[in-house]
């Protein structure tokens, strides 16, 4: 087996050394009665050349984002990755290295880390930022916990219009860590009132915006009464190129800011690994979940940076951590640093108005076709259209015609009856004038 | 001397090292922050301005800078290549980090995972479009299944400490069903912490089982525990202490008879990968590092995946989404109300988990085979014992010399009197070329270093290594203390204040205010 350096005479020669008779001797803790004798049943070891046609085969038979006219979106969104990324983030010594609990061995890790907490910050608005989360979602669900040890009180309020899988972890940690939440409806046409959901029992108000069904939302006056209520803002943010044009969840008093960075750097994979960002003010940095990388120096007086404050974390606090996690998403998160690097702030707002540019045309374009209406009144580049008939259907039948159009909102949230003629609509850098013009052919065709 | 009257022989050896200009060695480049070096009007991004158009903004464009630096892509490559250079990974040398499993990464699985119909797919596009996707996750659960010896898995779970959680999450649920809330954890002292850590998150008190002098687990002493009041016990089998828990069916029996579960933390399963069946062991919930057994790449610290498998008592609670695969083929059940009988325990996370580690994990299986993984596992458990036996005169096992199960585990009696602490010890592994064994955990041991060579190093490999550790131990008895004290010489960093950056935490750069900046 090509990934296994000993051969059958280093094995001989090795249990000589050990001292002992056969490689089972080394086995004989694991009870007799419970020991395989067969190997299990499943195939055989394969060459390279087996595995890549077993699963190109597989791959094959999906239909990749790059492939036709793309416009879903819903927390996951097609950009274009610079070619650098890919190929900075394969290097050996990124891929193949660990947690940096050896600093000396990990100021690559550890400086990217803490120039992606400063990034992270400066574009949230926010004092601090931590080396990441799993993902979007996870980090929302850890910041409602996080509001409830700042202000020990227990109840989130969740508003109608965050992503419906964000919602659902939301509440599955809630249940299970026994704390309570109040779950507002839906409204894809953005008029959703938060406000007279706040109340003293009020432990955080958790909002995204641009929202999932693509509408902006001023948190300054949702800050306000959170603030006197005593309870904190979480705002979420599932498409982080949003940053770039629109004013930051820090500058509009949010206490937490979470994000999905998907969008900077990662590909779409089916979901993940995506990046979770996670931001706060200062004041709160100790109730913190996951890693943060702090500047020191070394026993020279040169900059270094080692992980910081870990007395908040499991390794060291076991039951009375902050959080049971234990990694963050290295990888992802380099991709991310290295991409919004090579954007830069002049390239980040510029992919940022392309976006935009390219969803007000598309929602132009769309609203004209018959039957079709756009609900949004603002949006970055997402958008949600109410169209004659059962949604999904609609998007099924416009997959067959070639045009990966949406999310069906009543796919994505098994509730309300009144989401079932809705898609939401992502336009993003990737899409061309054509197809723009395929779309609306497409959708066209489907609605006749 | 060539003809163009260049040296091509060194004239005589310096004695001295003298200081560069710079700072950098040679190779070894010093390299500023990002936000040094770039500038926001740069960009390593060609983009068009967009035609003129009316923004759907509301009043909510940004309006102030940012202040994110740019790099050109020149600068951008340079920038991340040099550090890159300051970094070990397993690709470098040695990385014998017990517990974290540091086996080779197979670049196949890298080029697998970047097929566009994988890396290039959404987890929204219509069911349709992605059979191949759906297929590729039943088809890992079926390998999952088959080699834990388990009947069911739940694969969104991000991370090893996420599937610890989706696993007792799963265990409570079950009660619940059954009416009953029960408010006990039990977990050994020899567990990870993010065993307690999740099982106070659900709100489990824990209480902690004392390993006996061997460093396994006594029946005895978990019954004493034991009562109506414990929800799971919490084991991890082979522990952390490299020993495989050889009273794991006593325990599981005790402890089905008092009514709990068994949550077997799987991080070690690359121990027993073909040889033993946890399915056949008693247990209820088990997660796995993807990233360990399975080899997908650590990558600085994540992205990682931690499926659990589940027994039939659990199986119904798992969350959603998953797949099913039946005579009528695959399909993906996404909602509560499209799960049947089934009561899902809510959603770990949005979208279906780490497809990317899947594709990865399925090639690592697929190369190997069922003979291939558990000659890996026979090979990293042989590893272990080979460093064991090469070491074991001159530094201390605190459990006596047995055989141990994929890693090895000293304690620092050894170091008595010699004024080398672990930490020293690790440091001075660093001048050598190694990545330092974990320290100081298991936190039942005083001084702990944890070996885990895993499969992927060669007898040549092992007998250097075995070879620079004697000589590194020789030294510290022979009272050589310089040599560990302050050590790293030779790394990128000397050894760094982790005090001073605890004490007045620096967590992100600022810009320096002009004042400071006069003042340097």
């Amino acid at each position: 087996m090509r990934y296994l350096p000993l051969t059958p005479d280093d094995r001989s020669e090795m249990l000589a050394r050990i001292g002992v008779a056969g490689i089972d001797d080394l086995f004989a803790d694991i009870p007799a009665d419970k020991r395989l004798t067969a190997l299990p049943d499943l195939p055989r070891t394969k060459s390279e050349i087996e595995v890549e046609r077993v699963l190109g085969r597989l791959a094959a038979k999906n239909t990749p984002a790059g492939s036709v006219p793309f416009f879903v979106g819903c927390g996951a969104y097609k950009h274009h990755i610079p070619a650098s990324v890919d190929h900075l983030i394969q290097r050996s010594e990124f891929l193949t290295s660990y947690t940096p609990y050896q600093p000396e061995i990990a100021q690559g890790t550890l400086h990217y880390l803490f120039e992606f907490q400063t990034q992270v910050a400066m574009l949230t608005g926010m004092e601090v930022a931590n080396a990441s989360m799993y993902d979007g979602s996870t980090a929302t669900a850890e910041a409602v916990l996080m509001a409830h040890r700042i202000t020990r009180k227990k109840t989130a309020v969740i508003a109608g219009n965050l992503h419906p899988h964000y919602r659902e972890t939301v509440q599955t940690l809630s249940r299970m860590s026994e704390h309570s939440f109040v779950a507002l409806s839906p409204r894809p046409d953005g008029a959703e009132d938060i406000l007279a959901a706040i109340d003293n029992e009020t432990s955080c108000v958790v909002v995204q915006t641009p929202d999932v069904y693509g509408h902006l939302h001023d948190l300054r006056p949702i800050a306000e009464k959170a603030h006197a209520a005593g309870a904190l803002l979480i705002a979420v943010v599932t498409e982080i190129v949003s940053l770039g044009l629109v004013e930051s969840p820090g500058q509009m008093g949010a206490d937490i800011v979470v994000a999905e960075g998907q969008s900077i750097g990662n590909a779409l994979s089916f979901g993940g690994p995506y990046v979770g960002l996670f931001a706060t003010r200062q004041k709160y940095v100790r109730q913190m979940p996951g890693r943060l990388v702090g500047e020191t120096v070394d026993a020279e007086g040169k900059r270094g940076f080692v992980l910081t404050l870990s007395t908040r974390e499991q390794h060291i606090r076991r039951e009375k951590a902050t959080s049971n996690i234990c990694t963050n998403s290295g990888l992802c998160t380099l991709a991310f640093t290295i991409h919004l690097s090579l954007l830069g702030e002049a390239g980040l707002r510029r992919l940022a108005r392309i976006n935009h540019a390219n969803a007000v045309k598309l929602a132009d374009m769309l609203s004209r076709v018959k039957g079709v209406q756009v609900l949004n009144k603002t949006f970055f580049n997402e958008f949600t259209i109410r169209v004659p008939g059962d949604a999904i259907d609609v998007v099924h039948q416009l997959a067959r015609e070639g045009v990966q159009g949406g999310v069906a909102a009543a796919a994505l949230d098994d509730g309300p009856r009144e989401l079932r003629d809705l898609i939401v609509v992502a336009a993003t850098e990737v899409n061309t004038e054509e197809d723009r013009a395929a779309y609306v052919r497409a959708l066209t065709e489907v609605l006749t | 001397m060539n003809r163009q009257g260049r040296p091509t022989a060194p004239i005589e050896a310096v004695s001295t090292t003298p200081r560069t200009f710079t700072g950098n060695r040679a190779l070894r480049i010093e390299e500023a922050l990002l936000f040094e070096i770039g500038r926001p009007e740069v960009t390593g991004v060609d983009l068009d301005e967009p035609a003129a158009f009316t923004p759907r903004l509301g009043n909510l464009e940004r309006t102030a800078p940012i202040g994110l630096p740019g790099l050109s892509e020149p600068e951008t490559l340079r920038h991340y290549v040099r550090l890159s250079r300051m970094n070990y990974g397993i690709d470098t040398g040695v990385f014998p980090l017990g517990s974290c499993t540091m086996k080779h990464n197979p670049r196949l699985n890298e080029k697998m995972a970047r097929l566009p119909g994988f890396g290039d797919i959404h987890p929204l596009q219509p069911a349709s479009t992605v059979p191949g996707a759906l297929e590729l996750i039943a088809e890992l659960s079926r390998w999952l299944c088959e080699l834990t010896g388990m009947p069911a898995v739940a694969l969104t779970p991000k991370a090893g400490a996420h599937g610890e959680l989706c696993g007792m999450m799963a265990i409570k649920a079950a009660l619940a069903a059954r009416g009953e809330k029960r408010s006990v954890v039990l977990v050994p002292d020899s567990a990870h912490g993010t065993n307690p850590a999740t099982a106070a998150l659900l709100g489990y008190r824990v209480e902690s089982i004392a390993v006996r002098p061997d460093g396994t687990v006594d029946p005895a002493e978990v019954k004493k525990h034991l009562s109506s009041d414990v929800a799971a016990i919490m084991l991890t089998n082979p522990n952390t202490c490299g020993l495989f828990e050889r009273d794991v069916s006593a325990i599981a029996e005790a402890v089905h008879a008092a009514g709990a579960y068994f949550y077997a933390d799987g991080a070690n399963f690359n121990a027993i990968v073909g040889k033993v069946r946890p399915g056949d062991l008693g247990v209820d919930a088990m997660h796995i590092n993807l990233h360990k057994t399975f080899s997908t790449p650590h990558g600085g610290g994540g992205p990682g995946a931690g499926p659990v498998v589940l027994s039939a008592a659990l199986a119904p609670f798992a969350p959603l989404p998953y797949v099913i695969a039946d005579a009528g083929g695959v399909r993906l059940v996404a909602h509560a109300g499209d799960a049947g009988k089934a009561k899902p325990l809510g959603r770990m996370c949005a979208f279906h988990g780490q497809m990317g580690m899947f594709v990865r994990a399925m090639s690592y299986m697929l190369a190997h085979g069922s003979d291939g993984m558990r000659q890996a596992s026979e090979d990293a458990v042989l590893n272990a014992n080979y460093v064991r036996a090469g070491l074991k005169d001159l530094m201390s096992l605190p459990f006596g010399d047995g055989p141990c199960m994929h890693e090895v585990l000293f304690d620092d009696a050894w170091l008595d009197g010699t004024g080398v602490s672990t930490l020293d010890f690790a440091k001075a592994m660093i001048d050598e070329g190694y990545h330092p064994m974990t320290v100081y955990f298991p936190l039942v041991v005083h001084g702990a270093m944890l070996i885990e060579p895993t499969e992927s190093e060669s007898k040549a490999s092992l007998d250097l290594f075995v070879a620079a550790l004697r000589d590194l131990a020789l030294a510290a008895k022979r009272g050589e203390t310089d040599r560990f004290s302050g050590a790293p010489y030779y790394a990128p960093r000397r050894r760094l204040d982790e005090t001073r950056a605890a004490r007045s935490p620096v967590l992100r750069w600022v810009k320096p205010s002009p004042r400071s900046e006069a003042a340097e």
